[in-house]
């Protein structure tokens, strides 16, 4: 049968906040084991959390990153489960009011489509911290740094069909929250993580199938070949007429294959209830339009103003607009050069190739935008050709200067003085007796390719240097 | 010496009469002699309160003095102290010594109050007997054959045996005015949020409240005149300015309209205590007050509501203690379950394991709406219901318990008769009101305790009315014949 895959993601993101959503301990990664965990982190007895307004600030940026109803007056619950990484043996999260309401977020496909996928809601809890089982001799190590680092859960609509749409979403996903600077959105560091809800149905039904849920997905690439193994799991189950068990998988990222958790890992009542040591977020009207107004322009909005005030294709714009720091250095290249068009070439193609190939990020280029931008510049006033230009970005690439530097440095600037370029073609012409012969016996359509061979020999004596268009000029005058 | 009120010793230290280490060495010799009878202590650290006294006797000397400057106060177990263990009355704590002070503890070392020692509670606060703590029964000092009220039993019969001029206590449900009153003291319960919690040990938190207990309402003013103000590290603490406590201890009666709930006089009330109760009336009515007659018609509630929301709370607030980081932790655990289990049997007592199981059984799926969130509707409803009353009346007042106190072991095998008797102190802390405990009389030789409650953050009326009623009765300067020896 052909079956439809029906899926919703749940996504942990961590906040930037400086400190715990909960605690003043720092909320730095890699730091040493339990370095950065204070009593309210241990849950010493009587002990009280005490809410961190940044924490609330950025859930609610993100509320108005997608539109969504900001809830006005949320409550903190208690969600009650024993395990030695969660140190009061509840997590104080969100359940019945959460912070953020219903929203919808626009994802983008690769054949350039747009598809809207609900949210349902979003809700600060508290992460816990980690279990370490190995170099331990038979027991286990606990580190509490990371429990109470403020998360967002953001919970979707079952919305998403398929592996690419939820690949899609997380992007779409991350560019919003690193634009909106709540989150570094760093997976490897676990800043996003993902738990998949995937069920079928016959192609063309409405009622939902029985679902799994998939935890601990922490990559796109994992997401989607989870969802794919996922896919053919419960396909193969239906088709031989069985039922998808309700349960919690866990995609083992080394073997390629989601298993169920052991039931002892699935808590089954968590006895939520208000959080009594919290008084409820109230929030009003005044703090949210302040925060409004300080929302920063969106990827879906600058995608938009790339394409209609530069000029550039939709899927320019998208790769230009995914991210922040990226789409500022896009502009200030601009900026620099007066060109979006060749900016985006230059940004897209030369810059980004290099920085993926040396695996770098855009804030840790070696060439600022505005370097790149200079370059641009010296094609533009046909001080060099691109050709050389690919030669000085290498050499901005290894910190040689400036491009002017670098142009001066190595003399590679555009030969475009004509008693220079006329007696290189006077001598090109002259040792090549036969190529203009057969030049000169060609018919008009022949002619324009013979004569790159004469444009190559100018530009190989010139080392490059030679100004093309103004060869080309000599060369039409004197080969007649 | 050891007679004097936490306003005469202010008097006398600053008179030079004696010094700080003087009246502390008296008061921990006293302990010494005569709290094997009570059992009032579980930690004296002497050389430490010795050590505190001696500094508060050279700032006397220097002149730079703090309110209660060498001032010597006890603390119940269950507010944290920096290094010196802190047990909360359980096995699972015996070996904790926390390293920081509740705000409670550093308000009063910022008062330059001496700390004598810890007392001793109920385990988790849980009982309204003393029965239940790990280190054994606290005896009420007016008949050692008596419980002393509980949970803060400790600090009640160590303030009625004078080895302790004042102490601190929790209220969750009466833990202050219980004790009070079966000890003959005066308590103090706050309005919620009044005193922070931060570093008190958790039982259930909407409802705990940390106050003071002592033997007048004077010294009570004079101590939560240090206790009371906002804590920006509890976020349940109220940021309502903080009056001086005193200022209206000498304030007229005339007209203070009172109102007697009928629901507290009536079946269920012991014949003698509700007779000590009519005459403390009285003499609030000679002191120009009007009595009205007033309902709390929720009342028969207050007892099923309060054991669903303060089980549920604890059932929560207690899953920290999991062997896993600190307390007490069963030998050789096998796996995580055997920790958890086999350290969780061990180190919790019946009391707390039977509110752990109800509280865990309240939130449960499937039950929580007919349980816990039924409860929290009646809560509101038991609210209004003082609310109401407050429209007509400035104070209301009435018993504070049954009757005086009983035998030991006399309720511990049947829990609800022991639930019963916090049927007139429950529904205060449901409401987050002030309360107060005021020793009213006497029955068969046993004190009995007049209630007082007042609105919210209303504290220095229940202190006003108290000090008027003590102005003009003893009852509170008598002292148990048990503890006449010792020094003096």
């Amino acid at each position: 049968m052909a079956w439809e895959t029906v899926i919703g993601l749940e996504v942990h993101l961590q906040l930037a906040t400086r400190s715990k959503i909960f605690s003043g301990s720092a909320t730095n990664f890699g730091a040493a084991p339990n370095t950065q965990a204070n009593a309210v982190d241990l849950a010493m007895p009587g002990m009280l959390p005490v809410l961190n307004e940044q924490a609330v600030a950025f859930a609610v940026k993100f509320g108005l990153g997608i539109g969504a109803e900001i809830g006005k007056r949320s409550v903190f619950d208690r969600k009650n489960y024993f395990y030695p990484d969660l140190p009061k043996g509840y997590q104080i999260s969100q359940f019945e009011a959460p912070i953020v309401g219903r929203g919808v977020f626009e994802i983008t496909l690769s054949d350039g489509s747009t598809r809207d996928i609900g949210i349902t809601r979003a809700h600060l809890e508290e992460d816990a911290g980690k279990s370490l089982h190995e170099d331990f001799h038979g027991l286990s190590g606990i580190d509490l740094n990371r429990a109470g680092t403020p998360l967002l859960e953001i919970v979707s609509e079952p919305d998403i069909r398929n592996a690419e749409e939820a690949v899609a979403y997380l992007k779409a996903l991350h560019s919003l929250v690193t634009y909106l600077g709540i989150s570094d959105g760093n997976m490897a560091e676990g800043s996003m993580r993902c738990d998949i809800n995937i069920s079928l149905r016959p192609q063309g039904t409405e009622t939902l199938g029985t679902r799994a849920e998939i935890k601990n997905v922490n990559s796109f690439r994992f997401v989607e070949k989870a969802i794919q193994h996922e896919f053919d799991r419960q396909a193969d189950i239906l088709d031989d007429g069985g039922t998808v068990v309700q349960e919690t998988r866990l995609y083992d990222a080394e073997r390629d294959e989601t298993r169920p958790m052991r039931s002892k890992e699935v808590a089954n009542d968590y006895r939520y209830f208000p959080e009594p040591d919290l008084l409820p977020v109230v929030i009003d009207d005044a703090y949210i339009e302040n925060l409004r107004k300080d929302l920063p322009e969106l990827p879906v909005q600058k995608r938009q103003r790339f394409t209609e005030a530069y000029g550039l294709s939709t899927y320019d714009a998208g790769v230009l607009a995914d991210s922040r720091a990226l789409a500022d250095y896009f502009e200030a290249v601009t900026k620099r050069c007066g060109d979006a068009k060749i900016a985006a070439n230059w940004v897209q193609v030369e810059l980004l190739g290099q920085l993926n190939k040396s695996e770098l990020s855009i804030g840790d280029s070696p060439v600022s935008a505005d370097k790149l931008g200079g370059l641009i510049e010296r094609i533009l006033d046909n001080s060099i050709s691109g050709k050389i230009a690919k030669q000085v970005f290498e050499a901005m690439w290894q910190g040689e200067g400036s491009a002017d530097e670098i142009i001066e440095a190595r003399g590679l600037k555009q030969v475009s003085d004509s008693g220079e370029l006329e007696a290189l073609v006077d001598e090109v012409i002259a040792s090549s007796a036969a190529q203009v012969q057969q030049y000169l016996e060609a018919d008009e359509g022949k002619r324009k390719k013979l004569v790159g061979y004469f444009v190559g020999q100018v530009m190989k004596l010139s080392k490059g240097q030679a100004n093309p268009k103004m060869v080309n000029e000599l060369l039409a005058k004197k080969l007649v | 010496m050891h007679t004097l009120t936490v306003a005469q010793l202010m008097q006398g230290l600053r008179d030079k009469q004696f010094s700080s280490t003087e009246v502390t060495q008296c008061l921990l010799q006293r302990i010494g002699e005569l709290d094997a009878q009570y059992n009032s202590f579980i930690t004296v650290d002497a050389d430490r309160a010795l050590a505190q006294a001696r500094a508060a006797d050279q700032r006397l000397e220097q002149g730079q003095t703090t309110p209660l400057t060498g001032i010597p106060v006890a603390h119940k177990d269950i507010f944290c102290t920096e290094g010196v263990r802190t047990s909360c009355g359980s096995r699972m704590l015996d070996n904790f010594a926390p390293p920081y002070d509740a705000t409670v503890i550093k308000q009063f070392h910022d008062a330059g109050a001496v700390v004598l020692g810890k007392t001793n509670m109920d385990e988790f606060a849980m009982g309204s007997s003393n029965e239940s703590s790990f280190y054994g029964a606290v005896r009420n000092p007016w008949d050692t054959g008596r419980v002393p009220g509980g949970s803060s039993g400790g600090s009640a019969a160590a303030v009625a045996a004078c080895l302790a001029p004042a102490a601190t206590g929790t209220d969750t449900g009466g833990s202050i005015r219980q004790p009070a009153a079966l000890c003959g003291i005066t308590g103090l319960k706050p309005t919620y949020g009044r005193v922070s919690r931060l570093g008190m040990i958790a039982f259930a938190s909407s409802l705990d409240q940390g106050g003071p207990m002592a033997r007048s309402a004077e010294d009570c003013a004079l101590l939560l005149n240090a206790m009371a103000g906002h804590d920006p590290l509890d976020s349940t603490s109220a940021e309502a300015p903080v009056p001086n406590y005193t200022e209206h201890l000498g304030d007229s009666l005339e007209g203070l309209r009172v109102g007697l709930p009928r629901e507290y006089f009536s079946e269920g009330l012991d014949a003698a205590t509700g007779e000590c109760i009519q005459t403390a009336l009285k003499e609030l009515e000679a002191r120009g007050a009007t009595l009205v007659d007033v309902s709390l018609p929720h009342t028969q509630l207050t007892v099923p509501t309060y054991y669903i929301i303060a089980p549920a709370e604890a059932s929560t607030n207690l899953s920290r203690f999991d062997g896993v980081r600190y307390g007490h932790r069963c030998d050789d655990p096998k796996d995580l379950h055997d920790l958890y289990t086999r350290t969780r049997e061990e180190g919790f007592g019946d009391e707390v394991k039977r509110r752990i199981l109800v509280g865990t059984y309240a939130l449960s799926a499937g039950y929580y709406d007919a349980y816990y969130k039924k409860a929290q509707q009646v809560r509101r409803l038991i609210k209004q219901d003082f609310t109401q009353c407050f429209d007509e009346v400035d104070i209301l007042a009435g018993p504070t318990t049954p009757g005086p106190a009983f035998g030991l072991g006399e309720k511990s095998d049947d829990p609800v008769s022991m639930y019963l008797e916090d049927i007139y102190t429950l529904a205060v802390n449901l409401a987050g009101l002030p309360a107060m405990s005021v020793p009213a009389g006497f029955v068969g030789g046993l004190p009995v305790g007049l209630q007082l409650i007042g609105r919210h953050f209303d504290e220095s009326r229940l202190l006003n009315v108290a000090h008027q009623y003590q102005q003009h009765t003893d009852w509170h300067l008598q002292r148990p014949d048990s503890a006449a020896g010792g020094s003096n």
